[in-house]
């Protein structure tokens, strides 16, 4: 593995750890605002997304 | 914080590119069907109320007459389109919203994209990008499309809470079925990969207790075909985007910090 001492993991970003912890959280976002757009019950969120929704076949109604 | 930084840059870039573009074909594919559709769904609702003879005076073409007019009138006054509260008025409030919650719908995408490829090292080029974008459009367009069609207003569906769940259960078994039979590196875990993504069509989507709609089987049908060439073009544009973005931003974020001393 690499250590965040090496210029070569510099180079490449940091340590596994801290690629998993960011890696995740670029995935949470994602799931919230596929959540918040797809998936929302709230009705303004709803009705905004409306035709985003039955286009990209978001169960909808 | 850098590589954060260089797929939330990336994201946003692909996703607002791509979902400008794809909300450029909805406007000329999908939506113009989706306001077909509400003018038979209006229709229907307006039906039950006036208690006329079944299919007569409901159609597109009885618009000039004055007994319809009215009838039109009030089925668009009536319509509240299940939920109440706050709607965007038909026009540029509407299509612009389209192309805003298109480009969120590329954003969120392409952070899931960007997550999975770097576990498998990361998007090196536009080429590599289409190819997430492919298993994109498998997991999120067509897997759970098999169960639950694109469907238009006004057409019947079961709970919207249970086949949200198995929308959401189907895209994550073909994710991880996909990425089984990718990079499991054996027989069992390529079959163990197909079965896991078979297993939500065994169990079956939600399904309504009646099929019965307004709604023309011609018209439902150019829908789907629209819908589902939006989303592949969706799915190949935001990949492309995505592998092409990713290494540029990643070799700007790592360039000062490679001239930091240690």
């Amino acid at each position: 593995m690499k250590t965040s001492h090496s210029p070569v993991a510099a180079a490449s970003h940091e340590s596994t750890a801290s690629r998993a912890v960011q890696l995740t959280f670029v995935a949470l976002l994602g799931v919230f605002v596929i959540g918040g757009v797809g998936f929302s019950h709230i009705s303004a969120v709803h009705n905004a997304s409306h035709d985003v929704r039955h286009a990209n076949a978001f169960p909808c109604h | 914080m850098s590589l954060f930084r260089t797929l939330l840059f990336t994201a946003a870039l692909a996703g607002i590119g791509t979902g400008v573009v794809v909300a450029g074909i909805h406007m000329v594919g999908t939506a113009p069907l989706i306001l077909k559709a509400e003018a038979y769904e209006e229709a229907g609702d307006a039906a039950p109320a006036a208690h006329t003879h079944d299919a007569a005076p409901h159609d597109d073409a009885t618009t000039h007459e004055a007994g319809a007019g009215e009838t039109a009138a009030t089925a668009v006054a009536a319509h509240v389109h299940d939920d109440e509260g706050w709607e965007p008025a038909n026009g540029f409030e509407r299509n612009g919203l389209t192309f805003v919650f298109m480009a969120l719908t590329g954003f969120g995408f392409a952070l899931l994209l960007l997550a999975a490829s770097e576990l498998a090292g990361g998007l090196k080029d536009w080429r590599q990008g289409i190819v997430w974008g492919f298993a994109g459009f498998a997991v999120f367009t067509i897997a759970p499309q098999i169960g639950l069609p694109p469907e238009l207003p006004a057409m019947p569906a079961a709970d919207l809470m249970a086949r949200q769940l198995w929308w959401i259960g189907t895209a994550a078994a073909t994710a991880t079925g996909l990425g089984l039979l990718v990079f499991g590196r054996s027989p069992l875990l390529a079959a163990l990969g197909v079965a896991v993504i078979v297993v939500p069509h065994a169990i079956g989507a939600p399904q309504p207790p009646s099929y019965e709609t307004p709604i023309p089987e011609a018209l439902h049908h150019s829908f789907v075909v629209a819908s589902t060439v939006a989303s592949f073009v969706f799915w190949v544009l935001l990949g492309g985007l995505c592998g092409y973005l990713r290494p540029r931003f990643a070799a700007q974020a790592s360039a000062p910090l490679a001239a930091r001393p240690a």
